[in-house]
């Protein structure tokens, strides 16, 4: 495999340095965030580490590679870690409703809470509203580390519509709550504020035109919660702050994940550049499904052209390309020729792969020749056990 | 009048979703091309904001409007050589909400106030569901939509959605169960009411991209059993996409080759060091031996699905518009379009 320009990205290094507290895998949808957060956090157990891993991904396969049933909103012990280097390795998969429910549950008193439980603005809010899972992967993430049980929790981010969601959910929260609608949701029920004629005015027509919109039921409802959550907001943005705060401090790495296509590495470059403004500290990008030549220089043009001269004396082409038909026995020179000529036209059609992936890449390393890279080969199977994993971290250190 | 059956005929609405990766939006697009044949005039909408439709035809970003944007395949035995369009319609929440608004209570004009005081914001990040109400409300508004004089009655003959991955799409399709927990009366039921007697109706179908790897395939058919779970929910075809080339047989590709004849052949066409070469050329086909048979045990599995099942080739250039054609003309033969 040709090897970028940019520096090496060193994961090891980073798992090893007992400095790093959390490692946050981001990238778009179908990189293998989850493998590759599961992979690190393997390896880093099985290096001394203390590790928790974060996942918001529900998929089976990867809870079952690790031995378990299923994944819980609490952290569970993974078996068959070798605690060698004196490390441990848990597991968790988040619970969107779950944590919302436990942070209400711990901040109001028991009969406001079963108020706000029961309210359907909440259970609605709590369990599907596009967001909620990034406002709570950060809130557990907070939790985790201010549990101090583990030294390195690596999470990956949800399968946003995009992958900067949870970097803004801290903000776009606040925005909420400091907004008017806020005010103006909750003014009616409290009644108290001292408003000017005309702002009364304003708002009323705004109420009315809210009424007309979400339909009195949803405003009461919507009303009454956020009463019943007003003296909590306080606190929920308090905690959001501080974990996006966490996230910028130096004990914080962030990887980028992608696979070397456009939309990928597009998302990715996109990326690199948001947590560079948010100065946020990233650690470099784990390019993973890599196809490589095998060291064989021959060009995908020269391969066609042979392939081609090999087919004109052992005929036979179907539709979608040369189709051989099973060679006669006794004719093994046929059968070669044939043969050779396939795996020639596969040769060709995985140089032309290779080279389109590294142009790609190569259009994400010319903008960010700074930003180190690793590069992980593509793998014929998906991961299904620990031994898996490990060849997976394994890779990452080049060994 | 169509010239022959597809596989989708009477459906107005094609749903498309796939794991992430798979290739969701470039399927969307060759179905909506297949789709826009004999003067037909097909929607292509983009639910996620990614402006991925006009990367994939060379655009600039698509504003919130419906535009043309290709034209379809003409057909030889036409007669007219006609082919039909594609509009394309980039649906963001904020756009779909004062769109909503004008539609429906013609109050545009309070979009900006509203977004002062947080209510866009409110709307499409903070109230629940509400977001996908707007974008699925848009595309059975565009389904719904007449045209007196077309021969259909309709605007457009077929409405392709590029929809949220397969991990979202229950909760994104199920608007009204989505809303019903919060809105029991009022306008916001009505409108989801309204979504939901398209979306549930053999007038739409949920078509699933997969690639031939374990998790996507599990993905989908997961996605398949949950559409299914839900009343009146058409599942629509699979798509398989990046199907690695047929190049030997079964028996050739498990039959060990013979080296030496190989670098013979080799040889003989004048290519170099041969013998390195046989032997490279040999790993890489035990190594495409491999794949192929994990691509069948995949589509294997696919099949239990008991649903139609369409194959796109890998195209190993990268997609643009002539690969977008190609793939078309492959959903059209394989009677998806």
């Amino acid at each position: 495999m040709t090897t970028l320009g940019n520096p090496r990205l060193d994961t090891d290094r980073i798992i090893d340095d007992r400095r790093t507290r959390i490692i946050v895998c981001c990238g778009s949808g179908g990189v293998g965030k989850t493998t590759t957060a599961a992979a690190l956090g393997l390896r880093a157990a099985e290096r001394g580490r203390q590790v928790c891993v974060l996942t918001v991904d529900p998929a089976r396969r990867l809870a079952q590679s690790m031995g378990l049933s299923s994944l819980d909103n609490t952290p569970r012990l993974i078996e068959g870690v070798s605690s060698a280097a004196g490390g441990s390795l848990h597991a968790m998969m988040l619970d969107m409703k779950r944590t919302f429910d436990e942070i209400v549950e711990a901040h109001a008193e028991p009969a406001r809470a079963a108020q706000i439980l029961a309210n359907p603005f909440y259970q609605s809010l709590s369990s599907s509203f596009a967001g909620t899972q990034e406002y709570m992967a950060m809130e557990k993430l907070g939790q985790l580390r201010r549990s101090d049980e583990w030294d390195l929790i690596i999470v990956d981010t949800p399968p946003s519509r995009s992958a900067l969601d949870f970097l803004d959910a801290p903000e776009r929260l606040g925005r909420f709550l400091d907004g008017r609608l806020i005010r103006l949701l909750t003014s009616p029920v409290k009644a108290s504020r001292p408003f000017t004629r005309v702002l009364n005015a304003g708002f009323s027509v705004m109420t009315g035109a809210l009424t007309k919109l979400l339909g009195a039921q949803v405003l009461r409802d919507a009303q009454t919660f956020i009463t019943a959550f007003d003296s909590m907001f306080g606190g929920f943005r308090e905690r959001a702050d501080a974990t996006y705060r966490l996230l910028q401090a130096p004990g914080t790495s962030f990887i980028v994940i992608a696979v070397p296509e456009p939309d990928a590495l597009r998302e990715a470059s996109y990326f690199v550049e948001r947590l560079d403004e948010e100065r946020m500290p990233l650690a470099g990008l784990i390019l993973n499904r890599v196809h490589g030549t095998g060291g064989c220089r021959l060009s995908a043009a020269r391969s066609v052209a042979a392939a081609e001269a090999l087919e004109s004396t052992a005929p036979a082409t179907g539709a979608n390309g040369p189709v051989v038909p099973a060679a006669p026995a006794d004719d093994p020179g046929h059968s070669a020729k044939a043969v050779s000529a396939a795996a020639l036209r596969l040769h060709a059609a995985r140089t032309s792969l290779s080279e389109r992936e590294r142009r790609v890449a190569g259009a994400f390393t010319s903008a960010h020749p700074a930003v180190p890279v690793l590069e992980v080969p593509a793998l014929p199977e998906d991961v299904h056990d620990l031994a898996g994993l490990r060849r997976i971290g394994e890779s990452f250190a080049g060994s | 009048m169509t010239a022959r059956d597809t596989d989708w005929d009477g459906v107005r609405l094609h749903v498309v979703t796939g794991k992430g990766g798979t290739g969701k939006t470039t399927v969307a697009a060759a179905l909506a091309l297949a789709l826009a044949h004999r003067g037909r005039k097909v929607l292509l909408i983009e639910a996620e904001g990614r402006q991925g439709i006009a990367r994939l035809f060379d655009r600039p970003p698509l504003p919130y409007e419906e535009r043309k944007i290709a034209i379809g395949p003409g057909e030889a035995d036409d007669g007219r050589g006609q082919g039909g369009d594609v509009y394309a319609l980039a649906i963001d929440p904020e756009g779909a909400l004062l769109d909503y608004l004008q539609m429906f209570y013609n109050m545009r004009g309070i979009g900006s106030a509203l977004n002062k005081l947080g209510m866009v914001d409110f709307a499409t990040t903070i109230a629940p569901g509400l977001t996908d109400v707007l974008i699925t409300g848009k595309a059975t508004e565009a389904t719904r939509r007449r045209q007196p004089g077309t021969p259909s009655g309709f605007v457009y003959d077929a409405i392709v959605l590029d929809a949220p991955p397969t991990g979202r799409i229950g909760r994104f399709l199920n608007v009204s169960a989505e809303v019903s927990g919060l809105a029991k009366v009022g306008p916001i039921r009505t409108h989801a009411d309204s979504v939901a007697n398209v979306i549930k109706s053999p007038q739409t179908a949920v078509h699933f991209v997969c690639t031939l790897e374990e998790m996507p395939v599990q993905e989908t058919l997961d996605g398949i059993a949950e559409m299914r779970s839900i009343r009146g929910m058409q599942v629509g075809g699979i798509v398989i996409n990046r199907t690695p080339p047929a190049l030997l047989s079964q028996e050739e590709l498990k039959a060990p080759p013979d080296l030496v004849a190989m670098a013979e052949a080799l040889d003989a066409v004048g290519l170099y060091s041969t013998d390195a070469l046989a032997a490279t050329l040999a790993e890489e086909l035990a190594e495409h031996a491999r794949n192929v048979e994990l691509a069948d045990l995949a589509r294997t599995e696919l099949e239990t699905a008991g649903q139609p099942i369409y194959e796109l080739p890998m195209i190993a250039e990268g997609i643009d518009l002539a690969a977008l054609h190609r793939l078309a003309a492959d959903l059209r033969e394989q009677g998806a379009a």
